[in-house]
């Protein structure tokens, strides 16, 4: 720790942080633009100008850029001095010439930095009266809006899209009063993490393109802090809803998870939401044909659900308490899982290597702090995004520590980059294809599931000091594992990175033996990525044996006369022969979801459920971490959360988790997560609207201009008003980051610990598998190989836009979809007289489009997983044929991969 | 490493001839990596095409394995490479301080008049585009221009007659 | 007027290249490094830093990167300026042998020429006696049997006053966009691609030659005042006769705009001169019996910087000549940093408009802030503080200047 002055005052601060952060940390205000908490200072902006003297006999001082000056001990710094007002005065003076002022036309208005700081900083006259630059905008994808001549060229941006999250079309050009930054054409962002420009942005040059189509202003959005539903990353966000509609999703910090950042599936992947589809009312089916009940008739039906005698299956993308609520419903012994039967058993693998003491599982933070990764099979960049941005930042670590060596402070962000160059801390990828991490990566090496899984346990082998002559590796392949070897186990904290997307487990047990034998006097980080928001709260709280084969082969054999389905589509989880055979024979299939699927319309009875805006509620991510989410407003339709139909109508959302918290196993500390009243300042509950919500009269003003008594939410601590206790400094719930003077979300130091550190209210959700044994020893490998002349060995491909099911149902997620297409390599496609873009069928019958890719390795073939296919239909190795018939309408045009082929493109 | 780009970016790409990739090849050997190689590229496309079309553009790109924002942002930054289409001569005129207080604003004038265009533009003919360029340092003997690569001295509107005439009947 | 460049014999012939057989014969690194210092030789691109200590902060030793790199950074394009031009179309081996000196010193196997674009004649010579240098073994692998490799490799920019700031150049070379680097780090440290790099002017390089080759004593010996050596002096605007010359650091400015330049032409005046290009403080005609040396020049508020003049007579707008100053900065800024991409704009602006007699109070008022706003420490680089020295002096010696363009609604140069 050292000592500075500021003002007179003494503070203790960090000496290897720099000044800006340092009074950001301390609470003081002090306005910036080019700085950001994780991307450090570049000095481009000027802004943070403070006085600093050489000591206490120092009359004069010189001006110096705050965020550029180390925060040494016994520095004398002050904010308050006249020439540093001064020139902070002139700075935004200067920022402020060609901007349009349009802030009542502007998204940003209202949640913008630039306005804070103008204020901030002392600007409220403009004298400057000549020419204002202006610009051409671009189209930049259904995401993203671009207004440049808001832009005060602080290169935020470019910082954070190329530097940061690796993006390589986003770029500053032209130069002096001219900057200009945009793609080198108009075109669709690239990124997957594209989303972020608009919180990065200081104000609003990118905005929030789908957001803007039914705008409000930050100050009239009804928001709660909630968790996204669109992978098991469990990113916080903040969602806003007004009229009844959800209208946008922001990030919420948390130090352990997401940070300041989240992917574009979980920013725009929400309006299915507000989707006209929503399933409305309960009803009855008959011939694919919703027929809505009478009341005296969903009595009866619920009087019949919970009479016991059904069987059920879960949901891994349903709450805990939904799926809680359904295992009690019809007893632990009627619980099956609601994933396919492969995935559950590598799920339920996972679940013995979380027990497992000679593993650390890591936040994404933890993943932040690697320095040698591995990967062995898991496409992280789709299934699990904002872990695959977290693993970008984690071959930087060389780059810090070259720095060091250097005297070089590991904030100064460009100075940094450059003596690194190249140099990076090692990432390994095993994979079917190209992967968007290709580009930080030491080697991606392809191949089918056994070759991924060969090379893992040679490499676990090799660490161990033990033979790999049983594996049959290639000379090249040898090599490659030595290499691997030698970089993971000079690590001081190596990763290994691995998931059940593809339900391989020998992928996870060759990841899992990596990570064993790199064990030394800690446990080694291994990441085990599960698909869905709430899969592993699903498979905790489901027997190993409760496989959805074993209730589907039950249904099928008439042993089952009531199957209620908890939010899911089994078409999804199961081949559709199996799935059509079992619903066929059950009498009663009662299915609750939100949207129509392919389930639903062979059930004979289906219950409206809420979606994730809509109910509290629990899930458990990947890490095993709990993490609560709030309602942030009531649903328009006639939908419940599952529980509350499920349960007798007088339980209340805490019950449900005080409940499932006292009786299942691992969920001891779920009620952890509840807050109480108590702890509140005067008992007073947390407002979902702003202090400056307006407009309450006008909602219905066309009807009545009464205002409507607002809604009493009796179940949560947050109210469905302006009343209670707003989300100040002090208070427990962070919704919607706000202090006085910061309306931007750069109001979140206010809230930290420090900058970057945990907020004030703690909240970084609640581990639950905590208990450890030491029983675990290595796997023995288990390969099986396909080889068939005739047929390729199917691999799965996951996108993040379309793979995941709610997303895939939101109208930004479907413009950036492609149709389902199968990869194939070169010689394969050659082979096989098949064209790039050409339409195929797979085993004779699904069809999909052609998708040449250089890395796929020839032998395989690697298939789209998404609505539009049955993954589940197809066996370990298929047969790609020609077709004519046409795969869809949307191509695989955009297609962000790598290893394309050109030539027939 | 390898940077991703988007299949149908690099699909407009116009082809390198092979006098650009012998010469983009031989600056490879100089620069430890492609960034520093990418600027060079842009000249030498520009020394044998005029200018550089997005096509070129992309084509350095895709040849280099770069960014094509990237290579843009560095396109776009430099004075020397044009991104617009110019006329067979470039006129770089100097219009810094000592050719200024040498009255090169009346040679500028006479250019203009002369050739009907402005800074920034190009003849009709396409035979010359009219740039302005910071000192050419050669203030000892201002007023000061380029056309091509040769340099013009202590300028006079005589001069400036004899000069366009003579790279007029060169290309004639 | 122009000569052929010296062809490698000739030059040769007249004491050419002594100073790499000199290193041949067993000059260590550290003697080159100390004759240099102790020569007292000062950097002539600007700033004016001593070159010896400045080398001495390149990593030496095991630990240090294996990779080093010398930098000539020939990119002359401060206004007013022609003086790096006359020597590598002049006397380019003087310019290489010096490149090997430096290298041998530092420990580089590889150096860059940055050029200038538009020097194309300097392309052409550089290019000759850099074959002929590779062709005598001065270049290449094991020069001269010393075990010493160096390539020297032309780049030539394309065109940015900014990459004369040595980061930006770094950068630049980098194939990126040139705007500055923060320092520290300083090149010497991390540099070009991240490594060790020495960046020298093309004259400071030139002067390497001589100190090796006749000593420090002779070396001396050539400056007149408390600078060691001779520097290339040159004027430019309305003047009898124009130049550069080479003469000892120390001689009077009188000597230089009166005995080489021939005065003022006929029928002008000598309003006022920038003593050393475009981003240096305006000086005055009681000025020139100031000796041209850096700390004379600096006690009467200016810098000697590159020693290039230039002259402002009294039939010319000096309110043009700062305002033609300020469109090239606010051109030429690199766009990253505040005061200078928005500051220099705004400037440029407000002169315009004097000149087209819409100037006011106002105006002039905002002019005066800026010189603060864009001064040393407030912007990234130098870019813009050069710009406030011929605004900031402008503004105080030719108040009356601006003051008459505010009343009269015209500019008063114009009839």
């Amino acid at each position: 720790m050292a000592k500075i002055v500021i003002d007179g005052k003494e503070y203790e601060v960090d000496p290897n942080n720099n000044l800006l952060q340092e009074c950001l940390s301390q609470g003081l205000d002090l306005p910036y633009f080019c700085w950001h908490p994780c991307m450090g200072s570049v000095g481009a902006c000027r802004q943070c100008a403070v006085k600093q003297y050489r000591d206490e006999n120092d009359e004069t001082g010189t001006i110096v850029m705050a965020c550029m000056t180390p925060a040494t001990d016994g520095a004398i710094i002050s904010i308050d001095d006249e020439q540093a007002h001064d020139m902070r005065e002139r700075v935004i003076e200067s920022l402020m010439i060609s901007h349009p002022h349009d802030c009542p036309v502007c998204e940003e208005g209202g949640e913008c930095h630039l306005q804070d700081m103008t204020l901030m900083s002392g600007h409220n006259y403009r004298r400057y009266d000549k020419k204002k630059v202006t610009h051409r905008n671009q189209y930049l994808g259904p995401f993203i809006n671009h207004e440049m001549n808001r832009c005060i060229t602080c290169y935020r941006c470019v910082r954070y899209y190329d530097d940061y999250a690796g993006g390589t079309d986003l770029s500053a050009q032209a130069s002096h009063h001219h900057t200009y930054f945009g793609r080198h054409e108009e075109g669709v962002l690239e990124s997957e993490f594209s989303g972020n420009l608009v919180e990065v942005c200081p104000t609003g040059v990118f905005t929030d393109k789908p957001f803007s189509e039914h705008y409000t202003r930050k100050w009239d959005l009804q928001a709660a802090p909630s968790v996204c539903v669109g992978c098991s990353v469990g990113c916080n966000t903040t969602p806003g809803e007004r009229y009844g509609t959800l209208r946008r999703i922001v990030n919420r910090y948390n130090s352990e998870v997401n940070g300041y950042f989240l992917c574009d599936r979980g920013r725009f992947g929400w309006d299915h939401v507000n989707s006209e589809e929503r399933i409305n009312a309960p009803a009855v089916v008959s011939n694919g044909q919703f027929s809505e009940l009478n009341d005296a008739e969903v009595q009866q039906l619920l009087t019949d659900l919970r009479s016991g005698d059904a069987i059920a299956i879960g949901s891994p993308r349903a709450s805990n308490e939904s799926n809680y609520a359904m295992r009690c419903l019809v007893g632990v012994d009627n619980f099956y899982a609601g994933v396919s039967d492969r995935e559950h058993d590598a799920n339920k693998l996972m679940l013995q290597l979380h027990r497992d003491s000679a593993f650390n599982i890591p936040s994404v933070r933890d993943i932040e702090k690697a320095d040698a990764v591995l990967i062995v099979g898991e496409d992280v960049t789709n299934t699990a995004p904002r872990i695959a941005l977290a693993l970008r930042q984690s071959v930087r670590n060389k780059a810090s520590e070259l720095a060091a060596e250097n005297n070089i402070p590991g904030w100064q962000d460009a100075a940094v980059r450059e003596l690194a160059q190249h140099n990076r801390s090692p990432l390994f990828i095993l994979s079917n294809a190209a992967t968007r991490l290709d580009d930080v990566a030491v080697d991606t090496t392809t191949g089918s599931y056994a070759d991924q899984a060969r090379i893992a346990y040679a490499v676990a082998n090799a660490i161990a000091g033990q033979s790999n002559d049983d594996l049959g590796l290639s000379d090249s392949a040898q090599s490659l594992v030595e290499t691997i070897s030698q970089a993971l186990k000079s690590a001081k904290r190596p990763l290994i990175v691995t998931g059940s997307s593809n339900g391989e487990a020998e992928l996870i047990k060759a990841a899992a033996n990596v990570a064993r034998a790199l064990k030394s006097d800690t446990p080694t980080d291994l990441c085990l990525i599960v698909p869905e928001v709430n899969t592993l709260g699903l498979e905790m709280l489901t027997q190993v044996d409760h496989k959805l084969g074993v209730a589907l082969s039950k249904c099928a054999a008439g042993e089952v006369n009531k199957l209620v389905v908890l939010e899911n589509d089994l078409y999804r989880r199961a081949a559709t022969a199996d799935v059509d055979a079992a619903l066929a024979k059950v009498e009663n299939v009662i299915v609750l979801d939100q949207m129509p699927t392919a389930t639903t319309a062979q059930a004979n009875y289906v219950l409206p459920v809420t979606a994730f805006s809509e109910h509290e509620a629990t899930y458990v991510n990947y890490e095993g971490r709990a993490q609560l989410s709030f309602q942030v407003h009531r649903t328009r339709t006639g939908a419940m959360p599952a529980w509350r139909w499920l349960s007798d109508g007088k339980d209340d959302v805490n019950t449900i988790i005080n409940r499932c918290s006292e009786e299942a196993s691992d969920f001891g500390h779920l009620d952890d997560l509840v807050p109480h009243l108590s702890q509140f300042a005067a008992g007073l509950k947390i407002p979902r609207q702003s202090h400056r919500y307006s407009g309450r009269t006008a909602m219905i003003a066309n009807l009545n201009v009464h205002e409507p008594k607002q809604p009493i939410d009796d179940e949560s601590v947050m109210s469905f008003s302006m009343e209670g206790m707003p989300s100040m400094k002090d208070a427990s719930i962070l919704g919607t980051t706000w202090a006085p003077s910061w309306n931007s979300n750069q109001s979140i130091s206010k809230f930290q610990e420090e900058v970057n550190g945990e907020l004030k209210q703690g909240h970084t959700g609640t581990l639950l598998i905590s208990e450890k044994s030491d029983a675990g020893s290595f796997f023995e490998p288990a390969l099986s190989e396909t080889s068939s002349a005739d047929q390729l060995a199917l691999s799965w491909a996951f996108q993040i836009f379309g793979s995941d099911e709610l997303s895939a149902k939101s109208s930004a997620i479907q413009a950036r979809m492609t149709d389902a297409y199968v990869g194939l390599s070169p010689a394969d496609a050659e082979r096989l007289e098949i064209k790039q873009g050409q339409p195929v069928t797979i085993d004779g019958g699904a069809t999909a489009i052609a998708c040449v890719r250089e890395q796929v390795a020839e032998g395989n073939c690697i298939v789209y997983c998404g609505e539009q296919l049955n993954p589940n239909d197809f066996g370990s190795s298929v047969a790609i044929a020609k077709s004519d018939s046409s795969a869809g309408d949307r191509g695989i045009a955009g297609l962000i991969v790598s290893d394309l082929l050109e030539e027939s493109y | 490493m390898s940077t991703q780009v988007i299949a149908s970016t690099k699909n407009r790409a116009r082809q390198l001839t092979e006098e650009e990739i012998a010469e983009i090849e031989h600056e490879k050997t100089l620069y430890p990596d492609n960034q520093a190689v990418g600027l060079e590229a842009l000249k030498i496309v520009q020394k044998y095409q005029g200018w550089v079309s997005d096509e070129s553009l992309l084509a350095i790109a895709d040849y280099l394995d770069l960014s094509a924002a990237d290579l843009e942002g560095v396109a776009t930054f430099f004075n020397l490479v044009y991104r617009q289409p110019v006329g067979k001569n470039v006129i770089l005129f100097c219009n810094s301080v000592s050719c200024w207080i040498c009255r090169c604003d009346d040679i500028k004038d006479h250019i203009s008049k002369k050739l009907d265009i402005d800074f920034g533009q190009t003849t009709e003919d396409d035979e010359f585009t009219f740039i302005p360029v910071p000192c050419l340092g050669d203030c000892d003997n201002a007023p000061v221009m380029m056309v091509g690569d040769d340099l013009h001295r202590n300028l006079t509107p005589e001069k400036v007659d004899e000069i366009i005439t003579q790279y007029r009947n060169k290309s004639a | 007027m122009s000569r052929p460049p010296l062809e490698i014999a000739a030059y040769e012939a007249n004491d050419g290249y002594q100073s790499v057989h000199k290193i041949a014969g067993g000059l260590s690194a550290n003697d080159v490094l100390d004759t240099i210092k102790g020569s007292g030789l000062k950097g002539r691109g600007g700033a004016g830093f001593p070159t010896g200590l400045k080398w001495s902060f390149v990593p030496q030793g095991e630990n240090s990167p294996e990779q080093k790199y010398l930098v000539v950074n020939a990119d002359e394009m401060e206004p007013g300026t022609f003086k790096d031009r006359l020597l590598m179309e002049g006397d380019p081996h003087l310019l290489l042998e010096g490149m090997i000196i430096a290298a041998y010193t530092i420990g580089a196997s590889k150096a860059y020429i940055f050029l200038r674009g538009e020097y194309t004649t300097s392309v052409r010579t550089l290019k000759n006696a850099i074959a002929e240098a590779y062709d005598k073994g001065y270049l290449g692998k094991n020069i001269l049997n010393t075990g010493f490799d160096l390539d020297i490799i032309l780049h030539t920019s394309a065109g940015r006053y900014i990459c004369g700031e040595e980061t930006a150049l770094l950068n630049a070379l980098e194939g990126k966009r040139a705007n500055p680097r923060a320092k520290p780090p300083f090149p010497q440290v991390s540099g070009l691609w991240g490594k060790p790099t020495i960046v020298n002017n093309v004259e400071t390089i030139c002067n390497l030659p001589g100190i090796l080759t006749y000593g420090i004593d002779w070396y001396k010996g050539l400056g007149q005042g408390a600078d060691a050596g001779t520097k290339l002096f040159g004027v430019s605007g309305r003047v009898k006769n124009p130049g550069c010359w080479e003469m000892p650091l120390g001689v009077s400015i009188r000597e230089l705009l009166e005995g080489k330049a021939g005065g003022m032409q006929d029928g002008l005046g000598l309003k006022a001169f920038l003593p050393g290009g475009g981003s240096t403080d305006f000086m005055l005609p009681e000025h020139l019996d100031i000796a041209l040396d850096y700390d004379e020049i600096a006690k009467v508020g200016s810098r000697l910087a590159t020693g290039t003049m230039i002259i402002l007579d009294d039939q010319t707008c000096p309110v043009g000549m700062v305002g033609n100053l300020m469109k090239f900065f606010a051109h030429e800024s690199c766009g990253f940093c505040t005061p200078c991409r928005d500051g220099l704009p705004w400037v440029d602006t407000i002169f315009r408009e004097f000149e087209e007699g819409r100037g006011s109070e106002k105006d002039l008022q905002i002019l005066r802030e800026h010189v603060d706003y864009m001064g040393p420490g407030r912007t990234f680089c130098a870019l813009a503080p050069g710009a406030t020295a011929p605004l900031g002096s402008g503004l105080k010696y030719f108040e009356d200047d601006f003051k008459a363009h505010i009343k009269q609604k015209r500019c008063p140069y114009k009839h």
